[in-house]
This record gives structure tokens, sequence and C-alpha cells, in this order.
């Protein structure tokens, strides 16, 4: 298996910006050519540093949007009020400008396609980015798994891949995609309006019984009310993988 | 600190010391016994470093603190760290 080879220390690099895209109000897709790019897994991530005149430097970790299959590395930035440094990616990084970077990172929160169980993804915010890289692999690649994504929002503004998400789910009976709303639900929304709970939750997902697995991803927060859920519902735990981006942007 | 981050967010750096990834490693907590992946591991950045905590019980399974030409890892939180290898190794 190539993922357990060895591969030497994972160091810096320099990428250079190649485009950049709004998703929404707050959320930008950098795309950015990275030299030598190993290639990643869905659901990898990978951490950005900035570095000030004066030497400081903050870094934050980034989940990989775009497929393996991708010419460029594509990261959507979430603009966070009191963020370091998603303001300056979402509102100064532009075309032509270079990132430090190291990656891809990661070896648990990974689809592995060769898995054929079936998958539900469920995402809070932008935690929907490292399970979008996942549906689009899926897509890209012809995969035959079965996959669900549940991916709460506050509102139709906020959502990510809206219209990506719509269109791939039409053309493809095994690929289910449900969005439920935490403020505010689109123009003439019959549905209920809130935190996603477990009745809503076990309607949206397979019941343990097909031994699903499944990938939760988001604010803290939602990932542990999420988590807990799926278990309660008897999903057996060692087939719920977690990653937990904080506190709620 | 009123919220954590997961054990995924230690990747990049462990993956600086390490030339695999670590964070689908098996740890085993000293203190309560139970036995799950890094990654899922409660993650507190503490500077000038960072502290991984057992979900199950709260105590500290390794702290990591990376300084200028070094860094430093105390695990003796852990009673083992077991590591996925190749099927020929």
């Amino acid at each position: 298996m190539a993922r357990a080879a060895v591969l030497g220390r994972l160091t810096w690099r320099v990428g250079r910006v190649v485009s950049v895209r709004d998703e929404s109000e707050t959320a930008r897709t950098i795309a950015i050519d990275v030299p030598d790019w190993p290639s990643h897994l869905a659901g990898q991530h990978v951490d950005v540093r900035l570095t000030a005149e004066d030497g400081y430097s903050a870094q934050r970790s980034y989940s990989i949007a775009s497929r393996p299959s991708d010419d460029h590395l594509e990261l959507t930035v979430q603009r966070l009020v009191d963020g370091e440094v998603s303001p300056y990616l979402t509102q100064v990084l532009e075309p032509g400008d270079q990132l430090e970077l190291r990656g891809p990172i990661g070896g648990w929160f990974v689809w592995r396609p060769a898995e054929q169980a079936p998958t539900v993804l469920v995402g809070g915010g932008s935690g929907v980015v490292p399970l979008m890289a996942m549906v689009r692999q899926r897509i890209a690649e012809g995969l035959p798994t079965p996959m669900r994504l549940i991916y709460s929002a506050r509102s139709p503004e906020t959502v990510l891949y809206g219209d990506e998400l719509r269109a791939a789910s039409k053309l493809d009976p095994q690929l289910r995609v449900d969005l439920t709303y935490t403020r505010k639900g689109p123009p003439g929304w019959q549905g209920r309006v809130g935190r996603l709970d477990p009745d809503r939750l076990a309607e949206l997902t397979w019941p343990a019984s097909a031994a699903p697995n499944a990938f939760v991803c988001g604010p803290t927060g939602f990932v542990e009310a999420v988590a807990d859920m799926l278990v309660d519902q008897g999903h057996d735990a060692q087939r719920i993988k977690t990653e937990r981006f904080g506190p709620s942007g | 600190m009123d919220t954590w981050l997961d054990g995924n967010a230690m990747g990049g750096p462990l993956r600086e010391l390490f030339s695999v990834d670590v964070t689908s490693a098996m740890s085993r907590c000293a203190n309560c016994g139970m036995v799950g992946p890094l990654a899922q591991t409660r993650l507190f950045e503490h500077a000038p470093g960072m502290v991984a905590r057992c979900p199950n019980c709260d105590s500290i399974l390794m702290r990591m603190v990376r300084g200028p030409g070094r860094a430093w890892l105390d695990m003796q939180g852990m009673s083992y760290l077991q590591l996925p290898m190749p099927e020929e190794g």
C-alpha cells in the first residue's frame, strides 16, 4: 500500500496562486500551482503559513477541496470575523502571489475509494470542504459507492458548492445530497430550520444495519453532537471518522 | 480553552518529525487504557506547543513543542503507539 510507504519528512514548500473564486460572501476557493505536488487523498489537508515582514508567522490548516486528478490544488477558505489568516487569504491574496504550505497531511480522515461500503458524509458549515473532495473524486472516477451528503449550513447565502451539488445529485441516483439550515431556509422552504437533530439525521442516513462508513466534519460542537447521535443510533464507532475545525466560524 | 481541535491537526507537525502519517497510529492511554487513533484525541494549542488528551478520560497523552533546531515530544501519557506498516515489512 503506497500510503504506508516511507516518504521522508514533510517540509514547507511554496506554491503560486493561479486563480481565486468566491464561493459565498465569506468563502473563497484558491487554486494553487504547487511544483511536484505528490497528489493527495480526499479528506487530507494542508498547513498554510503566513510570515510578516517582522518575522511573525501564523499557521492554519485548510482542507483540500480538489480531486487528486485536478491540475491545481484547491483550498476553500472560510473567512472568520476575528481570523488572523483567513481575512488575508480570502480578501488580499491574488493570482500570482506565492503561498507557503505543507502537505498533503492526514491518514485517518481520508476516503479510500477501494472501500465499497455505503458512505455517509455529514458536514457543518465549512466542514463540507473535505467532504466535497470525496464527492468530487467519486464522480470523477465514476465510482459506484453509494454516498450521501448531509450538509448543515446557516442559510442559503452560506452554502458552498450549491450548484455543483444540485447538478451532481440529479445525475446520479446513488449520490444523495440533503441540506439542512440552522438559521434561515431558502424562499419557500417547507422544512425545519435549526440544528440537525437525531430524528432528521436518522431520516437522512442509512440505518446502522447497512454498516455505512461515516465522515463527520465541521465545528467541534457540531462534530461531537453528530458523532454521538450516530453512535446512539447503533452505528459502529469504529466506522465513524471525525475532523473538528475548532470553534464555530 | 472552551473547545478543542482533534489530532488530525497534529498531522503537519508530526509529519515534520516522522516520515509517515502518525495520526492514524493507535495509542493506548496510560491512564484509562483506552485505545484509539491519535487523530481522534483532543488537541489543545498550548503555546509554545500542543497537548493531546485522551478523549475518554482527558488525561494528557502527548505533549509536543517545536523550537528552532529541535522538537520535543513527551509521550509518557501513552503506554504504546502502534503504527500501520506495509504488509511486506
